[in-house]
């Protein structure tokens, strides 16, 4: 029976990645493509927000990558608490910088959309605030990696930083839906009937969020491997000093 | 080929520029560092087995 922990060793990690690397790559800039150009070529103007409604082919995608990553963040840390499993710890390391990129996207997209459909580039609203709190999270997690040499240290700090910044993660998700004052939309894509969402942007939508895990996913692990030659790098040149 | 945004033809314009701009701006970092770090950890490797 195969167990994702054999994953925890490097090399096995290193050489499975080797091949599945590439195939996920192509397939993110495949899938990526097919969603965007369909979104922005294909799909007709919506009879209230106009072409603004193809903003959503990005702000969406990206804005759901923003709050999975730090999601994939503290599953990670927390493997990496309780199990001190290294690849783990550099795995939440490598999706930091993908993190922060896609809620730039997510910040940038809303407010470029916000500004002719609600008037104001950006409101005090619950879930656009508690966003812009997770991107300065974001950022104070990378440079609390870069500030500590010892990477065990830096792992085990940012880790409990993961931990804290979950509740922004988990409020930008879920802010729309018990805090009724603010200006941004609940949840237009549900699993429940009577969605709000019309076939005709759905279909593309569902792709390009596809595509977006599959980048997220490609460059966290191109991340990571990365991150694992950084530490043995490391490792060689501190044991050729104690030498 | 291009589609008649209308009067919202800068703000989609600039949100698919930006956001296209930025990924890929990410991609060569990832790539490039990764390159980088190849290369050192290839060096070192290969002056530890000349000094061995």
């Amino acid at each position: 029976m195969v167990s994702i922990w054999q994953y925890a060793n490097p090399l096995r990690f290193m050489r499975t990645t080797d091949w599945l690397l590439p195939i996920v790559a192509w397939l993110a800039v495949a899938v990526t493509a097919v969603g965007l150009i369909w979104g922005f070529f294909f799909t007709p103007d919506d009879f209230r927000q106009g072409a603004t409604v193809k903003i959503i082919f990005l702000h969406v995608p990206s804005a759901l990558m923003a709050i999975n990553a730090w999601i994939m963040m503290l599953v990670a840390s927390l493997i990496w608490l309780i199990r001190r499993h290294h690849v783990s710890a550099l795995a939440a390391k490598a999706a930091a910088p993908v993190g922060v990129v896609m809620t730039l996207i997510g910040l940038i997209t809303g407010a470029v959309w916000g500004q002719p459909m609600w008037g104001t580039w950006w409101a005090g609203d619950p879930r656009l605030t508690s966003f812009l709190i997770l991107f300065l999270f974001y950022l104070g997690y990378i440079a609390l990696w870069a500030a500590i040499e010892d990477p065990d240290t830096a792992a085990d700090l940012t880790a409990v930083l993961c931990l804290v910044g979950s509740v922004f993660a988990l409020l930008s998700r879920y802010a729309a839906f018990f805090w009724s004052q603010g200006l941004h939309q609940g949840a237009s894509l549900s699993l429940a009937p009577g969605t709000r969402v019309d076939w005709a942007y759905k279909a593309p939508l569902y792709i390009s969020m596809t595509g977006f895990g599959l980048i997220f996913v490609a460059l966290v692990l191109a991340g990571t491997r990365t991150e694992i030659r950084a530490r043995r790098m490391k490792a060689l040149v501190a044991r050729e000093r104690m030498a | 080929m291009m589609p008649d945004l209308g009067r919202y033809a800068l703000e989609v314009s600039l949100a698919y520029i930006a956001s296209l701009g930025l990924i890929g701006l990410l991609v060569l970092w990832v790539w490039l560092r990764g390159r980088a770090v190849r290369r050192a950890l290839d060096e070192l490797e290969n002056d530890r087995s000349d000094n061995a």
